[in-house]
């Protein structure tokens, strides 16, 4: 098994922006093989660098706005994973592209990796998912264990 | 956490005291440094112009104004392959994002380059520095090490899990490269870039008033008044006036809502955090909308004052209240800063200064480390291994009502939370975070904050791109979006600044 890291980013209380934390808070609970870590990455932004390191595979679960109906899954690899530099107001904004474009320029972007994304309906304020998102987590956990290989 | 320790009258232990700083200081440093490369830098530097730095002038740039070893024509040429071939892969499509090509921008490309080079060295450099909140704080990136009455993490000679002299070794290891490319590179770099935009030591300037609660306590019985018991020290600086630093009372803290959304009996009024309440009330238009009127709510900030007076907080109002109470370090660097850019104390007031003022804080900082990781060593070995005072830990020795004040300073500037407990339950919390007093909306006297004092009267050369505004923005080092990461593949704008005449 390479090692691989699934990564749950987002904000809590941003409700649908914290999908990719629920999802990875529930993984934690499950039984994984061995190689595989899970992380609750937060809003960490930059400090999450230092996780990418000997890590082969990296699976990223975070809201996605892609014009979907919200709740549902997309998979992105290859060139179609964003990675680069926006202009922003905060270093709290450091958001997913801007974290793998850095690993890209660090030399330890991860041999593969996978974004799996869901299209949010809200990200308002608020700790609760909104009802079509919850009623995916259960789902985006299955695409994350179809992906590892259990 | 430190306002239930208020609340309760628990003072903590020396190991925990020291561990609380040493974390909080390598905190510091590495969210300063990172604010500088990853974010402000990109204000100042062109990354694309550095595709056409000549490799050797670049080297003998470095070497002019650094020892730092990573200065060789070749080392140079290998990061600008590296940059090109990022753009040659369509990569650079992110660079599209920034004002890359600007008239503003003024560095030559050598300079440029050179800063490109170190903003990559900061990547890795970041990533090891941290590296020290896993050691200390048990887990990373969220830290679980932290509790009420001290910390968990265990302290003894004798235990792998503990901390112990193996773990104070690879400390001390990791602060000499976090003081070194503090040194070496941050500074030299500041100190490179400014004499191109002087014009910003006269820009931005804002409020004038200046306040700091202090943190860093050099004592475990300390008197947060008295400027050689906390390392930052506490108080207040009025109408840029560097010749004296005013004591600082926490009574004279108080909310505005009158331009927030949230509701107030009386909305003329402002209220002592300790009687604060926080009832949403939103008045804006339906999102998404073009403008709000600033003559009604118009902010999901509250506008703290203190005296009825609007404040700057951050590392420029540390760093000045630190060098008017004499610190000594504080004044070594900052009269260091000032005399190689040739320039008065007064330039401390700008968009250039904050900038400075962050750099000097970092400086500073990192040459504590070793000394209290050392101080740590030493309290250990003498035999004492508390770490956490559990006298308060069981709520039945609480008193059925107890209200605390918890103060620090974050990285951005005065943190302070409320508490008032009754019968073992929190009856009312309250914060008020250092963006809140730098961006904070107007108050009842229509008296604006930081951010809005800073930016009045500033030109700016081209609304679309109106790069002025955020490098004084930036300068501040906000916290404001904290923060939606919903993913968009394609980099669409997702904030706009207006703005309006």
């Amino acid at each position: 098994m390479p090692h691989t890291l699934v990564l749950g980013v987002g904000n809590l209380l941003m409700s649908d922006d914290g999908v990719g934390v629920h999802a990875v808070q529930r993984l934690e609970k499950r039984a994984l093989p061995p190689g595989v870590e899970v992380l609750d990455g937060g809003t960490c932004g930059l400090d999450l660098l230092q996780f990418f390191e000997s890590v082969e595979r990296l699976i990223v679960l975070d809201a996605a706005n892609v014009g979907r109906a919200p709740g549902e899954i997309v998979r992105l690899t290859g060139d179609d994973v964003p990675a680069f530099l926006a202009m922003k107001v905060s270093p709290h904004e450091i958001n997913l592209p801007e974290l793998l474009f850095s690993a890209k320029l660090s030399g330890i972007y991860p041999r593969e990796v996978v974004v799996l994304g869901v299209q949010p309906e809200t990200i308002e304020t608020g700790v609760e998912l909104s009802a079509p998102v919850a009623a995916q987590v259960d789902a985006l956990i299955e695409r994350v264990m179809a992906e590892i290989g259990t | 956490m430190r306002a239930v320790e208020d609340a309760l009258g628990i003072k903590i232990p020396t190991n925990a005291r020291l561990i609380r700083n040493i974390i909080e200081t390598i905190q510091y440093i590495q969210d300063h440094v990172v604010h500088f490369y990853a974010l402000h830098a990109l204000d100042w530097v062109d990354i694309t112009s550095a595709l056409e730095a000549d490799p050797k002038a670049t080297s003998a740039l470095a070497q002019s104004i650094s020892d730092w070893p990573k200065s060789s024509a070749d080392y140079f040429a290998g990061v600008q392959a590296k940059l090109k071939a990022f753009v040659e892969t369509g990569q650079l499509g992110p660079f599209a994002n920034a004002y890359w090509g600007h008239p503003a921008y003024k560095l030559p490309p050598e300079a440029n380059l050179m800063a490109a080079a170190h903003y990559l060295e900061a990547l890795t450099w970041q990533r090891e520095v941290i590296r020290a909140h896993a050691i200390l704080g048990a887990k990373n990136p969220h830290l679980q090490t932290y509790l009420v009455g001290g910390m968990s993490i265990p302290v003894d000679p004798n235990s792998q899990a503990a901390i112990n002299a193996d773990k104070i070794a690879q400390l001390l290891s990791l602060f000499a490269q976090a003081k070194e490319f503090v040194e070496k590179v941050y500074l030299p770099d500041v100190l490179a870039v400014a004499p191109f935009y002087l014009e910003y030591a006269g820009l931005g300037e804002g409020l004038g008033n200046f306040m700091s609660y202090g943190d860093l306590p050099l004592k475990d019985d300390f008197d947060a008044n008295s400027p050689t018991d906390l390392f930052l020290p506490r108080g207040v600086i009025l109408n840029r006036d560097l010749s004296k630093v005013l004591p600082l009372d926490p009574a004279k803290i108080t909310e505005y809502v009158t331009h927030s959304w949230f509701k107030y009996d009386d909305e003329k009024a402002g209220l002592h955090p300790s009687q604060g309440t926080t009832v949403p009330n939103y008045t804006g238009p339906k999102p998404p909308y073009e403008f709000l009127e600033v003559e009604d709510k118009y902010s999901w900030l509250k506008a703290p004052r203190y005296g009825d007076q609007a404040m700057e907080v951050g590392p420029l109002a540390r760093m000045l209240i630190a060098y008017v109470s004499g610190h000594e370090r504080v004044k070594y660097w900052v009269d260091a800063v000032l005399t190689a850019l040739n320039q008065p104390a007064t330039v401390l007031f700008s968009t250039l200064g904050r900038t400075a003022a962050r750099c000097v804080e970092t400086l500073v900082l990192a040459e504590q480390l070793a000394p209290w990781t050392n101080e740590l060593a030493a309290n250990i070995a003498a035999g004492d291994l508390r770490i956490h005072e559990n006298v308060h830990w069981d709520p039945s020795t609480w008193p059925a009502e107890a209200m605390g004040w918890g103060w620090t300073e974050a990285p951005r500037g005065a943190l302070g939370h409320w508490i008032h407990i009754k019968d073992g339950k929190i009856l009312n919390y309250q914060a008020i975070v250092p963006s809140t007093w730098n961006g904070s909306p107007r108050d009842a006297k229509g008296v604006a904050g930081a951010y809005e004092a800073a930016l009045v009267g500033m030109e700016v050369a081209d609304p679309n791109q109106p790069l002025e505004i955020l490098r004084t923005i930036h300068s501040f080092d906000p916290c404001m979006a904290c923060a939606v990461h919903v993913l968009d593949p394609n980099g669409k704008e997702i904030t706009r600044v207006i703005v309006k005449e």
